[in-house]
């Protein structure tokens, strides 16, 4: 409680507020002082007040040994999985929570950490929570109360900066690299401030508001925005703007989207030695849309071809009998954990190809790998052919 | 001729060091490198540069939740900024140094000041940290690493 009420000081908080669930981003393994972080709060006896949800940990409970994680890092980040565990929290081990557990309601006071997350409760869901740094949001979950900051208050909801889409083909608006893409204009564009979209005609899938979120909130620090006709918060421009006037208004058009796409894409026919998909960890929903796209097809030899998901998301695709095509194609799953959170890669990964904005922006640095972007169907042919290939025609006027 | 700016204190204490400015947000989960200190997002105009026992300007952090995490994992392993100026209310880098003062006694300024005064930091320049969130800039010997 001593460190929230200092962090209320310091963001000049009025009052306290109960919340009614928590999100915990801490169960990333950062080395031996989040170990001890955790380990000292469940030796303590901490239990947390609230449901609470987990984010991704530091390794693959099941299945590290399969992969290049060290034995003596497995351990220690095992170690502080059981630590938060013990708190009393559901082991959901997922970036999408919203996709596994209960969903937060509309106006619902909640503690979320991991960027995405925050986004989606705030933007899609209109729950309302700050982004909760690692090692606050379970201090937020263990007392149930926190500083009235932020996006927790009504006025700091508006929308400031507008994005108005002009002229975007609805073939593209549908496509799983769309949101991408979006997302990482976004970011750039709107940093810390509220960005509204105009413009889009086709409703955007759960799934690809997920990818909207995880882009922006990688390439900026998006928390919340509002897309006009879609969003909770944002049935009219009026709505979204609360009567008044954006600070600052962008006009985006194919042309700008498919630059930001070259962005996130520089690596045409060159060889590659990994097809990585899940980022946000990949749900029932993506695992049925890539299974067609498997079927009768073989990986390249020299690629490896990886979903990221939740460990109750892959038990559900095995039910549906959506994991044998993958099987069958070559691919391997990971669970609790993603390719940036566990040391998993091996040397010999040089390139990667992936259809998610946050291993696009995060990979090169944290992984020291080159990054090809593609759409789903893309990253598929690429871990057949073994190079890099992209289908650019819903990117062309 | 030094100059003295007045900032406010997120977090208190001293510190002094070399600058690296940008005017560019920050995240330091996948930006900057616990183990070594380096700064590692090769979309970033600081990439490359070592940013401990420096004193980091930027206006703002971005992107992840873990930002804490790893800045606290780099007081832990010494691989810390001496102190950090923003031009925003740094909650997150605020965090990260209280909870290092609480597990390993150790920990960083952290001072927000006004933009008109963030304009004025230069990478290279000297910046010492003084409590109440003062902040002295001097020249700082001249090296083309930070040009």
């Amino acid at each position: 409680m001593s460190i929230l009420v200092r962090m209320g000081e310091i963001q000049e908080a009025e009052e306290m507020i109960d919340i009614s669930r928590a999100h915990i981003d801490s169960t990333l393994f950062q080395g031996d002082a989040t170990l001890e972080f955790a380990e000292r709060l469940a030796g303590m006896g901490a239990k947390v007040v609230v449901p609470t949800t987990l984010n991704v940990s530091g390794v693959d409970e099941m299945g590290w040994q399969e992969w290049a994680v060290p034995p003596e890092y497995a351990e220690k980040a095992h170690r502080q999985m059981l630590a938060y565990q013990s708190m009393g929290t559901e082991p959901t081990w997922t970036c999408a929570p919203y996709q596994v557990a209960q969903k937060p309601s509309f106006g619902e006071q909640i503690a979320w950490g991991e960027s995405n997350a925050v986004c989606f409760a705030n933007s899609v869901l209109g729950a309302r929570t700050i982004q909760y740094p690692d090692l606050l949001d379970i201090c937020a979950a263990i007392t149930g109360r926190v500083p009235a900051v932020g996006l927790h208050l009504e006025e700091h909801r508006v929308g400031q900066v507008l994005l108005e889409l002009v002229g975007i083909p609805e073939d593209l608006q549908r496509d799983d690299s769309f949101p991408p893409v979006l997302g990482h204009l976004l970011g750039t564009l709107a940093s810390e401030r509220v960005p509204v979209i105009d413009g889009l005609s086709v409703e955007l899938s759960e799934d690809q508001l997920k990818a909207l979120c995880a882009g922006s909130a990688s390439a900026g620090s998006v928390n919340l925005f509002h897309i006009i006709g879609q969003t909770p918060e944002a049935n009219t421009r009026e709505e979204a703007f609360a009567g008044g006037e954006p600070v600052e208004s962008h006009r985006v058009t194919l042309e700008d989207l498919a630059a930001v796409r070259e962005e996130l894409n520089s690596s045409d026919g060159e060889t590659l030695e990994m097809v990585v998909l899940g980022s946000p960890h990949f749900s029932l929903a993506e695992f049925r849309t890539l299974a067609p796209l498997l079927e009768g097809k073989k990986r390249n030899a020299g690629v490896e071809f990886l979903v990221t998901s939740s460990r109750a998301m892959v038990a559900l695709a095995r039910d549906n009998g959506l994991l044998e095509p993958l099987e069958a194609f070559g691919g391997r799953v990971t669970v609790d954990t993603c390719i940036l959170t566990t040391p998993m890669l091996y040397p010999e990964t040089k390139r990667l190809m992936t259809n998610s904005a946050k291993y696009a922006y995060y990979s090169p640095g944290l992984l020291g790998v080159e990054v090809a972007f593609g759409n789903m169907a893309d990253c598929v042919k690429s871990a057949v052919e073994g190079t890099v290939t992209v289908d650019r025609s819903r990117w062309e006027a | 001729m030094d100059t003295v700016i007045k900032g406010r204190a997120l977090v208190e204490g001293e510190a002094a060091g070399l600058a690296l400015w940008s005017d560019k947000p920050l995240s330091f989960w996948g930006g900057y490198d616990q183990n070594t200190g380096e700064i590692i997002d090769r979309r970033h105009p600081l990439s490359g540069k070592i940013g401990t026992n420096r004193v980091i300007a930027i206006p703002h952090t971005k992107g992840s939740s873990t930002t804490t995490a790893v800045l606290l994992e780099s007081v832990r392993q010494g691989k810390a900024p001496a102190a950090v100026i923003t031009t925003g209310v740094a909650a997150f880098l605020a965090l990260a140094s209280i909870v290092a003062d609480e597990l390993y006694g150790r920990n960083f300024p952290v001072v927000m000041v006004n933009e008109e005064d963030f304009e004025r930091i230069e990478s290279g320049q000297w910046v010492s940290i003084n409590t109440g969130g003062v902040v002295e800039i001097s020249p700082g010997p001249q090296s083309d690493s930070f040009s």
